[in-house]
């Protein structure tokens, strides 16, 4: 079966690079699957559960903020956190929370519906995980 | 004739100090290999967000709802300069390599009669920049206590000079670093940050994209990651030069202390000789008056 090149790449350090089958992604504007011959497409990240199947291993790591970079052949995801989701406790969630809180208030009007979207999507982290 | 106790205890006081430098190059090398690869590391992000970006602006610029971070305010009157540095002297050249730099960009800018603000990262550079130019100086960030720098030093810094642009404080950033070239050079550097500008490597074509939600909601979202990105990228650089610039310095010390202990070596001697001699001449021609 096809595989599509996965890199996930946060500024710090390189997560994780293999060749996988399909990948779930938590778009901005909904989540999508991305498999061998995607069309190329460039979309912001919501914060969510990125799962990645590779030769029947399912790895799960939940991201905020980036952006990913689909094309036929690879699928680069750039995210600014990124978490193994066995690491990631309830505590981690609620530091996101907080931060997320404390954007959404900071936000001007112009920019409340994002900030408030970004804070109930890291809520929904806690169901998750 | 300097008298020999006083020789042995400069020679002794050199010996401690080659010692001192001789760790302080050891402990260099081992922080210069983790900065590298802490540089190493952050590569890949920065290379994808740099090659996005380049695709993006590219598509946007010139159309006149471009994102000011990107087409700038206009105008070009009041330069910010963030000038890096280290937190810790003892490293050559390093800080006032920056320094130098950044003092004649100010000094042209003023010279062209624009308005220049300073905003120092890093003790080292605003204590160079204080005398002569710390009326322009307007913020200064503290990383003494930050044992490794990670992205949220960055993107800390990088949101401080976006709020400031978009209060209107200024029209162009410009960030001054050191880039890593080689333990025995590190290049002063002056990467302007706003308006962002992104290079696209050569010969790399971009596919056509779909774009979701719209191209010029991703290039509003992704301007101030790009922005802390490419602080973070020269931070990092700078953590690498400021160690490999340190290690030689201080392997260019200790090689100095060396040859001052083989000098004043053979001064002793000579002196401890000559003093020989003496007593010998002084015995000699005593026996002989006898």
């Amino acid at each position: 079966m096809a595989t599509i090149q996965f890199d996930l790449v946060s500024p710090e350090r390189k997560l994780a690079s293999v060749a996988a089958s399909e990948i779930q992604i938590p778009g901005a504007d909904g989540d999508f699957t991305a498999m061998a011959e995607h069309a190329p497409m460039l979309t912001t990240l919501r914060p969510g559960l990125l799962s990645v199947k590779a030769d029947n291993d399912v790895t799960e790591y939940i991201v905020t903020g980036g952006f990913v970079e689909v094309s036929g052949t690879n699928a680069s995801v750039l995210a600014e956190t990124a978490l193994p989701k066995g690491e990631v406790t309830s505590d981690v969630v609620d530091g996101l929370i907080a931060d997320a809180t404390a954007a959404a208030e900071a936000a001007s009007a112009q920019d409340k519906d994002a900030a408030n979207k970004r804070l109930a999507d890291t809520k929904a982290l806690l169901e998750l995980i | 004739m300097p008298n020999l106790k006083d020789l042995k205890t400069r020679i002794d006081s050199v010996k401690s100090t080659r010692k001192i430098t001789k760790a302080m190059q050891m402990v260099a090398a081992a922080k210069l290999r983790r900065a590298q690869e802490a540089a190493e590391a952050g590569r890949p992000y920065a290379d994808r967000m740099n090659a996005v970006m380049a695709n993006l602006a590219g598509a946007s610029a010139g159309s006149d709802s471009a994102p000011k971070l990107l087409a700038g305010s206009g105008d070009d009157q009041v330069h910010m300069l963030v000038v890096a540095t280290a937190e810790r002297g003892l490293c050559g050249g390093f800080n006032s390599s920056i320094a130098k730099l950044a003092r004649a960009k100010a000094e042209e800018l003023k010279a062209a009669g624009k308005t220049v603000k300073i905003l120092t990262v890093g003790k080292k550079g605003r204590e160079q920049l204080q005398r002569d130019l710390g009326d322009l100086m307007v913020d200064h960030v503290d990383l003494s206590e930050v044992k490794k720098i990670g992205y949220t030093n960055a993107s800390d810094i990088a949101s401080d000079i976006v709020a400031r642009f978009n209060a209107g404080e200024f029209d162009v950033a410009t960030i001054f670093y050191n880039k890593f070239q080689s333990v025995m050079s590190q290049i002063p550097t002056a990467l302007q940050l706003i308006p962002a500008s992104f290079e696209a490597e050569e010969g790399t074509e971009a596919p056509l994209y779909e774009y979701e939600p719209g191209e010029e909601e991703i290039l509003a979202d992704l301007l101030p990651r790009a922005l802390s990105t490419q602080v973070f990228t020269a931070l990092l650089e700078n953590g690498a030069s400021e160690q490999g610039a340190r290690m030689s310095a201080m392997d260019n010390a200790t090689r100095n202390a060396g040859d001052m202990i083989d000098k004043l070596t053979i001064e002793y001697n000579r002196s401890r000789q000559a003093a020989i001699t003496n007593e010998l001449i002084e015995i000699i021609s005593g026996a002989e008056a006898l």
